[in-house]
Order: structure tokens, then C-alpha cells, then sequence
């Protein structure tokens, strides 16, 4: 394949940059990371996503992409060799697409609220992530293979594998259980299986570090939420 | 598949949401027959509690007895297995991930920006006209970009990103013609001005997106209220 230039802009602790870059890895793809301090941003991530201000940001040969889930299909698109992301069956590639979306929005923006909040903000945010983390465990359970994706990862392993990782860490942080292995025992099981991979587990921020800045972030965002 | 019985394929939804317009829209560019069973507004029938019971909302497409819920996952659905028709999303990766982009930002920011303008009052009317506004110019950037010159996002047809925005901008249309506000200024964004004529008129969205008129008794009730 001819040499092409493929840069990520991301954050060392955003789950939305690593799941980029675990697409990337999976597939063997070079690229060059660009560390961006989300917090004091640079002049060429206001360029690059003017919109939404954010990372991660893809730049393919100079096409510049934005929003982790359209940057893995972008990725699965341009990229066809294995492991190929999506399903093959537009049935199941609709099913990965809404349960991505399912555990972006319910389970994610639930969780890390409760982590932040306290008090009776908290146990709304608490008693949301917990129905939708029962959702997510039907699901499991349903699919009843090594990955979401089938014998290999796919795209709503990359999109859920946050789950894995850092709510065990918002859960921590948060004084709070949400996914109780006794209670989601497929999710629990998954979740293991998924931080074995040995793409994945080379490519996890560390945890000591990320306790550090979810407590500071709790701190900020307490007085907020 | 191109040829399914029309009891293959319903459509459950309500004919204003322009959600549920997304979907006809692109069962019509299809030529997809499709039985449109009408939810009444403010309660949920047990079809749509059974095929949608995570977010419980319409529109959700039923084919074969499968179930597929949220709007834009749906649509892409639909090109996917009508692929013998006229195709929603571009085939370059690239152009995909541009028309998902800011199709999710139409989801993400412009709708929730529209809601309710039509009932605001004084202060917090003029906050909601600058936040869609502002939303506007950029869609008209976007426009300017995709649409090189052609009447349509998708080109010389109508494809992904026209059927995500078009209903809202419909909508919006006819929110101008009631008075008090210009939303869709000829000034500020030309082409989007012509480009919601154009895609109000295609045979695949005339009698999905009623007449002004229609809209207007619709907009006129809401404000009774």
C-alpha cells in the first residue's frame, strides 16, 4: 500500500481518541498521534474541528474527519483488511450501530454524571446507568461469542470498550457500582475478555493516572452538574 | 428484496415528526411500498413498546419482523438492503463520513436548537433565533462544500445528509411564515434557501413533508397551547 498520512489528534484519557486508535492498531494502520491539551487547545484543533472543538480528529491525506463512531467506519471503509469492524448483514450492522449509540447515551452520560454529582442528583444518575447497564447485559448475554464482533473485535467491541476500563475507574472515583459482576455477569466476562486482547491491553491509559484526574475532574464538574 | 410485499415493511411514526419523515423519504427513493401505521400523539402502542422498548420512540422500521429504531440508523438500513436502487450515502468514505458528520450534528445540535422556538417569547425567543442562526451558516458552509454547485448535499439526487435535514428545514419554513422571525434568510444562506425549495418538490418527499399550509395548522395549534 502506497505510504499515506494519517494523523490523530486525541487526549491520553478520552475514551472516544482510544477507541480511534484501537481501530487504527487492529488494522495495522501508521499513523501519527498528536497530544492535545483538551484544556488549553490548540490553534489546530480549533482549525481542524471548528465545530465541536473536540478530539479526536482523523487526518487521512489531508482529509480531515471528526466523531469517534463516523471515524470507525471511516476507518472500516478505507481500511478493508481484517479484522473488518462492522457486520456484514445490514441487520446486525443497524444493531451495532443503535447499541453504540445505546451505551454512548444512556450508560456513559448517565455514569459519568453520578460519578460527578451527589446526593439525589446522583442516585437519579445512578438508577439510569444501572437501567441501561441491564440493557446492555440482555445484549450480552444474547450475543453469546468471545466479541461482540464474533470471533474477532469489532465495532461495538471499539465502541463499548470504554465500559471495560473506565467505568470501573468512574465507579471508583464515584463511590458508586453500577456494573456489579454478580448482577452482569456477561458484561463482567466480556469486559475481561476484551482488556486480554493484546492490542487493546497495550493501548490503556494507566489507571493510577486516571484516578487522579477523574477525582479532579469530579472536584470541577461537581459544583456544575 | 427490491420487490417485498408491502406487509414486509412497516413504518411505525407519526406523519409531523420530521424523524419519521427521514424514513418514508428514503423508502420512497427506494421505491420500498411500506404500510404506515400512525401512532397517536401522547400515547405508545404495544407494537412500539414491543419493536422499541430501549428509547420507545418512532419512528421504527419493521421488515421481515425485525425491528430497527433511531431515525438515521434506519435510513442507512435502508440503503444497505435496497442496494439495487438509487444509493442514499456517496460511495467514498470520505463523502460518507462528511454526510454522517454533519448529519449527527443536525441530531446532536441544530435540532435541539430549533425546539420550541416557535412558542418563545421576548429574551429567550432572540437566544433561540442567534443559537439557529449560528447553525444555519454552517450548514450553509456545509452545503456550499458538498453540494459543488449542484442543487443537492448528495448532488444531482437527494442522499443521506438532504433526508437527515430537510424535514427539520421543512419544518422551519414554515416556523418563518408565521411571522416574527426569518430563519431562512436569503441573505445569509442562499443555498439553503433554494436547496429546501428543491427537496420539498422531489417526488420522493412531496406528500411526506405536507404543504405550508398543513405545517402552519399544525405550528398554530402548538402556540394555542
Amino acid at each position: 500500500m502506497a505510504s499515506q498520512e494519517v494523523k490523530l489528534l486525541g487526549f491520553w484519557v478520552s475514551p472516544f481518541s482510544i477507541r480511534v486508535e484501537w481501530a487504527l492498531k487492529l488494522k495495522g494502520v501508521d499513523y501519527e498521534y498528536i497530544e492535545e491539551d483538551i484544556f488549553n487547545k490548540s490553534s489546530r484543533l480549533l482549525e481542524l474541528n471548528p465545530v465541536h472543538k473536540k478530539v479526536p480528529v482523523l487526518v487521512h491525506d489531508g482529509k480531515v474527519m471528526a466523531e469517534s463512531f463516523i471515524l470507525l467506519e471511516y476507518i472500516d471503509e478505507t481500511w478493508k483488511q481484517d479484522p473488518l469492524l462492522l457486520p456484514q448483514d445490514p441487520y446486525e450492522r443497524s444493531k451495532a450501530r443503535f447499541w453504540a449509540r445505546v451505551a454512548e447515551e444512556k450508560l456513559l452520560e448517565y455514569s459519568f454524571t453520578a460519578m460527578c454529582t451527589h446526593g439525589e442528583k446522583k442516585e437519579q444518575a445512578l438508577k439510569s446507568a444501572v437501567e441501561a447497564a441491564e440493557k446492555i447485559e440482555e445484549e450480552m448475554k444474547r450475543n453469546n461469542k468471545k466479541f461482540l464482533g464474533g470471533e474477532s473485535i469489532g465495532y461495538l467491541d471499539l465502541a463499548m470498550g470504554w465500559i471495560a476500563y473506565w467505568l470501573p475507574v468512574w465507579e471508583e472515583v464515584g463511590s458508586m457500582q453500577i456494573v456489579d459482576p454478580s448482577q452482569f455477569p456477561a458484561t463482567t466476562a466480556w469486559s475481561k475478555r476484551f482488556l486480554d486482547h493484546p492490542v487493546i491491553k497495550q493501548n490503556l491509559p494507566p489507571r493510577d493516572k486516571m484516578l487522579v484526574y477523574f477525582h479532579e475532574r469530579r472536584k470541577i464538574l461537581g459544583g456544575l452538574v | 428484496m427490491a420487490n417485498s410485499s408491502c406487509s414486509d415493511v412497516k413504518v411505525l411514526g407519526a406523519w409531523p415528526s420530521p424523524f419519521v419523515m427521514r424514513v418514508r423519504i428514503a423508502l420512497n427513493i427506494k421505491s420500498v411500498k411500506y404500510e404506515f401505521l400512525e401512532e397517536t400523539i401522547g400515547s405508545k402502542s404495544q407494537l412500539l413498546l414491543q419493536s422499541n422498548p430501549v428509547y420507545k420512540k418512532i419512528p421504527v422500521l419493521i421488515h421481515g419482523g425485525k425491528s430497527i429504531s433511531e431515525s438515521l440508523i434506519i435510513v442507512q438500513y435502508i440503503d444497505e438492503v435496497w442496494s439495487s436502487g438509487p444509493s442514499i450515502l456517496p460511495s467514498d468514505p470520505y463523502d460518507r463520513a462528511i454526510e454522517r458528520f454533519w448529519a449527527a450534528y443536525v441530531d446532536d445540535k441544530f435540532f435541539p436548537s430549533m425546539q420550541l422556538i416557535n412558542t418563545a417569547q421576548g429574551e429567550e425567543k432572540a437566544a433561540k433565533v442567534e443559537q439557529v442562526t449560528e447553525g444555519l451558516v454552517l450548514l450553509e458552509e456545509a452545503f456550499q462544500k458538498s453540494s459543488k454547485g449542484k442543487a443537492f448535499f448528495g448532488g444531482d439526487r437527494i442522499g443521506f445528509l438532504d433526508i437527515a435535514l430537510g424535514p427539520m428545514l421543512g419544518w422551519l419554513r414554515a416556523i418563518d411564515k408565521m411571522g416574527g422571525v426569518k430563519l431562512l434568510d436569503e441573505v445569509k444562506t442562499p443555498g439553503l434557501v433554494q436547496w429546501v425549495e428543491s427537496f420539498c418538490a422531489d417526488g420522493a418527499v412531496k406528500g411526506v413533508i405536507p404543504d405550508i399550509e398543513k405545517l402552519l395548522e399544525i405550528l398554530e395549534k402548538m402556540k394555542g397551547n
